[in-house]
C-alpha cells in the first residue's frame, strides 16, 4: 500500500487531536481512594528523603475524602499565589504564610474554629503570624528554626570559644578562614536573604513593633548591619557554594567552619561529624542586644475557591490537629523539625539531648517569627538594602533611612484598609 | 522570544482542533441547504466562501492562529493595561480604581528605574559583542576549505541548549565560588585566590558570567545567519576587487563583504536587540535564590516578575511596570527600524 501525503498528514492530525484530548497528566497517584469529595492537597518539595511517601501515606489513611497529594518542586510560593487566583488551584495547601494580602483578599478560609480547645497547645510564636485580627488562617504544621552550626574541634584548635557576641563572631570567622576553608557560610548572597531581620533582633530591635510601626528606626540597626558587612569585607564568608544555606553540604564538605542553616540539617551534620559540632543562636550585638533565632512554620490553609470547604476543613483538622501520631512522624522521622504542638514537642525524644536540645531551648528563649505585617514589599526593600550594605559597602544609615520610609508607607497601606 | 515561541506553539496546538468545529459545521450544515434550498441564502453563502472557497480556506488556515493570538496575546495585553489602573493585590478582577497612582509609584521606584538602566547597559554591551563575535566566527568558518560542516555544527550546537540548563552549568560548575569550580581551578594554577563570581559586586564579576553564557548560547546561531549571507556574495565581486588591486583583508572586508552583508546585519541587530530586551532566563537562573534576587543585574522583567507574580502579588503595580516597559521597547524598536532603514535594506539586498 502506498501512503499518500494526504493520508499521512490526515493521520498525523488525527493522532495529534487524540493526544491533545488525553486527560492523563501523569499527576495522579497519592490518591487515598476514600469516599466523599476529591480534595487536592499541595506540598512544596521537602529535601529530606521519605517525606513525600509519608504525606501520601497520611492522605491515604483518611477515609472521608479522596485526597490527592501534589508534591510540587520549584517556586512553590509563586505557584500557589498564581493558583489561588483560579478555581483550578488546590483545595488544601501548605503555605509559608499566608501573606497579609492573601488573607485580606479573601483567598484563604478562616480556620479559627478548628483550633477550638487546643489553641493554647500550639507554639504561640509561630501561631502569631498566622493570626490576623484574632482569626487564625492556617494551622501550623511544624516549627522550623535556623541556627549557627560550628565545628568544636576547629574552634578549639584556633583557641576560640563559641562566639557570644556579634563582634566575637566576626573575629572568629576571620580566624577560622584559611586557604581551603572559609570561616562562615551565610548563603551564597552573603546573608542578605537568609539573615533578614535577624541582626536587627540581635541588636534588641524588631522588624515591626507591636503597635504596627517600623521597629528598626534606631542607630543600633546600622551598627549591627555594618558588622555583617565586616564579615564580607574581611573575606571570611563562603560565597558561591554549589548548594545554598539550607543544605548542610558546604559545612559537611568542610568548605566552611561555621554555617547558618536550619535545624532540619542536624541529622546530616551529626552523621558527618558525630559529636564534633555545636549550635548557637545568632549572637547578640550591643548593650541592648539579645541572641536571636528565627522560627517559622509552614501552615496548612484552605483555599477560598475550593468547592468542598467543609470537607477540606475537616481534613485539615483531622491531619494537623487530631492525628498527633502523624504530626510526630512528620516532624521527627525525616529531617528535624519541632512539632508545632507544645505537648508533642515536650515528648519528642530526639530533641531532648545534645545540640538538638540546645536548639530547641534557643527557639523557646530567643525565637522570633517575621510578623504578618512584614509584607513581601517591605521584605524586598529591606533585603535590597541589606545586600547593598553587605556586598557593596553602602552606608547602612542612609540605606536604612530609605527602607524605613518605604516600610512605613507599606505599613500604613495595610493598616489603613483594615480599619 | 523563547518563552513566547513556546507559548504560541502551545496556543497553536491547543487551538488547532477547535475551529474545525465551526468550519466543519459551515461545510456540512450549509451544503444541504445550498442544494435543495433555492432561496437567496445560497448565493450569499457562496459569496461568503469566495471563489473556489478561498475565504473559507483562508479562515481555516489563519483562524486558529489569529484566535490564539487574540486569546493568548491581545486579551492578556489589554487586561494588563486595565489592571494597571487598579489597586490589584492578589486579584485579577480588582475593584479599587487608583488612576495613574501605579504609574507614578513605578516611576518613582528606584529599583525599577535602576533595572531599566541595567537593561540599557546590558543591551548596549551584548549587541555589539555578539555581532562582532558571530561575524568573525562566520568569516573564519567561511574560509575553511575542509571540515567546514563540522565547525559550523560545532559552533551552532550551543544554540540548541536551553538557557536554563546553560545557566545552571555556568553557575554550578564553571563559575561557582569554591576552589573546585573550573574558573577557580584555573586561577588556582596561578596561585590566585578563589573568587565568588556571582556574589562579587566590586569588581562586578557577575557580568562576566552573564555575558559569557549568552555569548556561548547565541553566537553560533547568528554565525549561521552570517554564513548564509556570506555565501550569497557573488565571487565575481572579489575577483573584480582583486583585479582592481584591493588588498585582501581589511580593505576587501570593509568595501565588499560588509556592504554586501547589509541585509543580514540589519536582521541580526534587530534580533539581538529583541533578545536582549527579553533577558530573563539566564539572569533569573544565575542570580536568584530561594529568598529572592539581589539588587544588582536585575533586568526589568525579573523585577516585575517579583513584584507581580512573586509573593508580593501586586498585579496592578506589576502591570503598570509592564506597560511602561512595553512603551520603552516600542519607542526603541520604531527608532531602530527608522535608523537602520528597514525595508530599504531589503530592496538593496535582494
Amino acid at each position: 500500500m502506498t501512503i499518500s501525503r494526504r493520508t499521512l498528514l490526515g493521520t498525523g492530525a488525527a493522532l495529534g487531536l487524540l493526544t491533545a484530548c488525553g486527560s492523563n497528566t501523569g499527576r495522579d497517584g497519592g490518591g487515598s481512594g476514600g469516599e466523599g469529595p476529591r480534595l487536592s492537597h499541595w506540598y512544596h518539595q521537602y529535601g529530606e528523603a521519605g517525606t513525600e511517601q509519608a504525606v501520601k501515606r497520611y492522605a491515604a489513611a483518611y477515609d472521608k475524602a479522596d485526597v490527592r497529594v501534589q508534591w510540587r518542586p520549584g517556586n512553590y510560593d509563586e505557584q500557589t499565589a498564581a493558583a489561588l487566583l483560579t478555581a483550578s488551584g488546590p483545595d488544601v495547601f501548605e503555605v509559608n504564610g499566608p501573606t497579609l494580602d492573601q488573607i485580606r483578599g479573601g483567598q484563604v478560609v478562616d480556620l479559627t474554629d478548628l483550633l477550638d480547645g487546643v489553641k493554647d497547645d500550639f507554639n504561640p510564636v509561630v501561631l502569631a503570624p498566622k493570626t490576623h485580627e484574632g482569626r487564625i488562617w492556617a494551622v501550623p504544621q511544624v516549627v522550623d528554626m535556623q541556627v549557627l552550626y560550628y565545628r568544636k574541634s576547629l574552634l578549639a584548635d584556633a583557641g576560640l570559644k563559641p562566639p557570644g557576641t556579634l563582634d566575637e563572631l566576626v573575629d572568629a570567622a576571620k580566624e577560622l578562614t584559611t586557604k581551603k576553608t572559609k570561616g562562615l557560610f551565610l548563603g551564597n548572597d552573603g546573608g542578605a536573604g537568609v539573615l533578614g531581620g535577624t541582626p536587627l533582633y540581635a541588636a534588641g530591635l524588631s522588624l515591626v513593633t507591636d503597635d504596627g510601626e517600623v521597629g528598626f528606626d534606631d542607630p543600633a540597626a546600622a551598627r549591627a548591619l555594618a558588622k555583617v558587612r565586616e564579615l564580607y569585607a574581611a573575606k571570611s564568608l563562603l560565597l558561591g557554594a554549589p548548594s545554598d544555606w539550607s543544605d548542610p553540604s558546604a559545612f559537611v564538605q568542610e568548605l566552611t567552619a561555621m554555617q547558618w542553616s536550619g535545624l532540619w540539617a542536624l541529622p546530616a551534620v551529626r552523621k558527618a561529624f558525630g559529636d564534633d559540632f555545636g549550635v548557637l543562636p545568632f549572637p547578640a550585638d550591643g548593650p541592648d542586644g539579645r541572641p536571636a533565632v528565627p522560627v517559622g512554620a509552614y501552615g496548612a490553609a484552605v483555599s477560598a475557591r475550593t468547592k468542598h470547604e467543609q470537607a477540606a476543613k475537616e481534613y485539615v483538622k483531622w491531619l494537623w490537629v487530631d492525628r498527633t501520631d502523624h504530626q510526630r512522624d512528620f516532624a521527627l522521622s525525616y529531617g528535624f523539625h519541632i512539632p508545632a504542638r507544645r505537648s508533642l514537642a515536650a515528648k519528642a525524644d530526639p530533641l531532648t539531648e545534645g545540640p538538638a536540645a540546645d536548639a530547641v531551648r534557643y527557639s523557646t528563649e530567643h525565637g522570633y517569627a517575621e510578623p504578618l505585617l512584614w509584607t513581601p514589599a517591605s521584605r524586598t526593600a529591606y533585603q535590597d538594602a541589606l545586600s547593598r550594605v553587605i556586598k557593596s559597602g553602602a552606608n547602612p544609615e542612609r540605606e536604612l533611612r530609605s527602607v524605613v520610609r518605604k516600610v512605613s508607607a507599606e505599613l500604613s497601606r495595610v493598616q489603613k484598609r483594615s480599619s | 522570544m523563547r518563552a513566547r515561541g513556546a507559548g504560541s506553539g502551545r496556543a497553536g496546538r491547543a487551538e488547532a482542533g477547535r475551529p474545525r468545529g465551526p468550519a466543519g459545521r459551515a461545510g456540512t450544515g450549509r451544503a444541504p441547504r445550498t442544494g435543495p434550498g433555492p432561496g437567496a441564502r445560497a448565493p450569499l453563502a457562496r459569496r461568503l466562501a469566495g471563489p473556489q472557497n478561498r475565504n473559507l480556506w483562508f479562515w481555516v488556515f489563519v483562524g486558529p492562529f489569529a484566535l490564539g493570538l487574540l486569546v493568548f496575546t491581545y486579551v492578556p495585553l489589554g487586561w494588563s493595561v486595565y489592571l494597571s489602573f487598579f489597586d490589584a493585590h492578589n486579584t485579577v478582577s480588582p475593584t479599587e480604581f487608583v488612576g495613574l497612582d501605579n504609574y507614578t509609584a513605578m516611576l518613582k521606584d528606584e529599583a525599577f528605574t535602576d533595572s531599566l538602566w541595567t537593561f540599557a547597559v546590558f543591551t548596549a554591551f551584548i549587541v555589539p559583542t555578539t555581532f562582532a563575535l558571530s561575524l568573525s566566527l562566520a568569516l573564519m568558518v567561511n574560509r575553511l576549505r575542509r571540515a567546514q560542516a563540522f565547525f559550523r555544527s560545532v559552533f551552532f550546537l550551543p544554540a540548541a541548549c536551553s538557557y536554563v540548563v546553560a545557566a545552571l552549568i555556568w553557575k554550578m560548575s564553571l563559575f561557582n565560588g569554591v576552589r573546585f569550580g573550573l574558573a577557580n581551578t584555573v586561577l588556582g594554577w596561578f596561585g590566585a585566590d578563589q573568587t565568588a563570581w556571582l556574589s562579587t559586586t566590586d569588581p562586578p564579576w557577575y557580568w562576566l558570567v552573564i555575558v559569557t553564557v549568552r555569548l556561548w548560547l547565541q553566537a553560533g546561531f547568528y554565525m549561521v545567519l552570517f554564513l548564509a549571507g556570506l555565501q550569497r556574495i557573488p565571487p565575481v565581486l572579489y575577483e573584480a576587487a582583486a583585479v582592481d588591486g584591493a588588498r585582501p583583508g581589511w580593505q576587501v572586508l570593509r568595501h565588499i563583504t560588509l556592504p554586501q552583508l547589509r541585509a543580514t546585519s540589519v536582521a541580526v541587530v534587530l534580533l539581538l536587540v529583541i533578545n536582549a530586551f527579553q533577558a530573563f532566563d539566564e539572569f533569573y537562573n544565575l542570580l536568584s535564590d530561594a529568598r529572592g534576587y539581589p539588587p544588582y543585574a536585575r533586568p526589568p522583567l525579573v523585577y516585575l516578575y517579583y513584584t507581580a507574580l512573586g509573593q508580593g502579588q501586586n498585579l496592578g503595580l506589576g502591570s503598570a511596570g509592564a506597560v511602561l516597559l512595553a512603551l520603552v521597547i516600542a519607542v526603541v524598536t520604531i527608532g531602530q527600524a527608522r535608523w537602520l532603514g528597514l525595508g530599504r535594506a531589503d530592496e538593496k539586498g535582494a
